[in-house]
């Protein structure tokens, strides 16, 4: 943001870009050609943090008394433990199913905590890296919040949906689940083949772009929030400041809330597609 | 608000990321969780097992005490019936022994008399014979006269 002040319009749109391979925001709405640098950097990064805490506490697990550290990884594993045995009834599934519920509750909640950071923090450091590197900082793109990248979100959504066909398949046999394709909800009637596949393709779309939507929709409504609330500050008034400190910190403690319960959501409802996958209609 | 190849790395790492948690992390977490739960049970069931035994040995004291009483004072019945046998026999062996000391002691003054007598005897003889020898003023041989000083020793005797 060197040079002339943005417009709040521009502001936002800066904030709202990712910093991708072809240099300039996405014109299109799906183009395949482009990766989000920014949204894989931190999502890479946080997932290989979660990894590294979780091995961690697993390299020094011992049966005997644990040490805090090692009694919150505890309290995590058993959580989902729990969790997974109540909705996934397959001991054989849940060696899998479990550990990916973990990762998967610890990754996407230290990647939506990234909401946390200043709004403005580390654009404003990768733009002072950018430009000392010679680049214009009006390119200079820098979204921290991984989740709250569509794509983001609809992968590991797409992830689940891929598990869920696997068991489908694993658990009933090609033939056991082709016919319930055809045969659930509606009934075996020929009649109702048509009607009952359709429903069941709506049903798989429907879960797997929920499922990924909630998570986008919610870290992304948030960060506009933030946005908006800085903008709030940016107008350099005494009204601007007091909004923004008194705002920013409401909102910063609800988005704890959020940031937690969404993750918890995102878990759960992984456990839960998997789970209804080892189930006949 | 686009969709891009992202979705595909994402999805690829969701994955990657989900193996190396259930290769690396779920199992020796989960296995410490099921050691220390048994650890738990195991104190539990001991201390159970403590507990019963505590109560069956102080079942066994009591028995043991009253036991131990019930032998101490069949002990002390026989001490006390030893004690007076031994006192009886101590009495009896005093007894005897004074009656022998007085029996000794009777017989050696019995013994002394004899001796004095004799002594007397021998000194009334010479007496005797010293008696006469003033009255008939003259020398008697004593060894024509020995046999009537036996026969006058004899008279005495």
């Amino acid at each position: 943001m060197a040079g002339n002040a943005p417009t709040a319009s521009e502001y936002v749109i800066h904030h709202l870009g990712h910093l991708n391979n072809s240099g300039h925001p996405q014109s299109q709405i799906v183009d395949w050609s482009i990766i989000n640098l920014d949204s894989m950097f931190w999502s890479l990064a946080l997932g290989l943090l979660t990894i590294f805490i979780l091995w961690r506490a697993a390299r020094k697990a011992t049966s005997g008394v644990p040490g805090r550290f090692q009694g919150f990884v505890e309290l995590l594993v058993e959580m989902v433990a729990d969790q997974a045995k109540g909705i996934v009834h397959s001991a054989e599934s849940r060696r899998f199913v479990a550990p990916l519920a973990l990762t998967v509750f610890v990754w996407i909640f230290l990647m939506n905590a990234m909401d946390l950071i200043p709004v403005d923090l580390i654009p404003m450091l990768w733009t002072g890296i950018y430009s000392a590197a010679g680049g214009d900082p009006a390119h200079a793109y820098m979204r921290v919040v991984a989740t709250a990248d569509l794509s983001a979100a609809l992968g590991m959504s797409c992830g689940v949906l891929l598990l869920c066909l696997w068991y489908n398949v694993k658990i009933k046999g090609v033939s056991g689940w082709v016919h319930e394709l055809f045969t659930a909800p509606f009934g075996a009637h020929p009649l109702l083949w048509p009607i009952n596949f359709a429903m069941q393709i709506i049903e798989f779309l429907a879960k797997t772009v929920s499922h990924g939507m909630r998570l986008f929709g919610n870290m992304y409504a948030g960060e506009l929030v933030f946005i908006l609330i800085a903008l709030l500050g940016g107008t350099a008034t005494v009204f601007g400041f007091v909004g923004h400190i008194f705002a920013g910190t409401i909102w910063a403690i609800f988005h704890i809330l959020i940031i937690t319960l969404q993750a918890f959501i995102f878990m759960m409802l992984t456990l839960v597609y998997i789970g209804q996958a080892h189930e006949g209609h | 608000m686009n969709l891009n190849a992202t979705l595909i790395a994402q999805l690829v790492v969701f994955f990657i990321l989900g193996w190396f948690t259930m290769k690396f992390v779920w199992p020796p977490i989960v296995k410490a969780l099921d050691e220390r739960a048994k650890k738990i049970a195991d104190g539990l069931a001991a201390a159970d097992k403590a507990k019963a035994d505590l109560a069956l040995a102080e079942k066994k004291v009591v028995e043991e005490l009253r036991k131990a009483r019930e032998s101490a004072g069949d002990t002390r019945a026989v001490a006390e019936r030893q004690a007076a046998s031994l006192v009886e026999e101590a009495r009896t062996e005093a007894a005897r022994i004074v009656a022998k000391a007085r029996e000794d002691a009777e017989a050696e003054a019995g013994v002394a008399a004899q001796r004095a007598k004799e002594a007397l005897r021998e000194q009334v003889a010479q007496l005797a014979v010293a008696g006469a020898e003033r009255i008939l003023r003259k020398e008697i041989n004593a060894q024509a006269h020995a046999d009537l000083l036996a026969n006058l020793k004899q008279e005495l005797q």
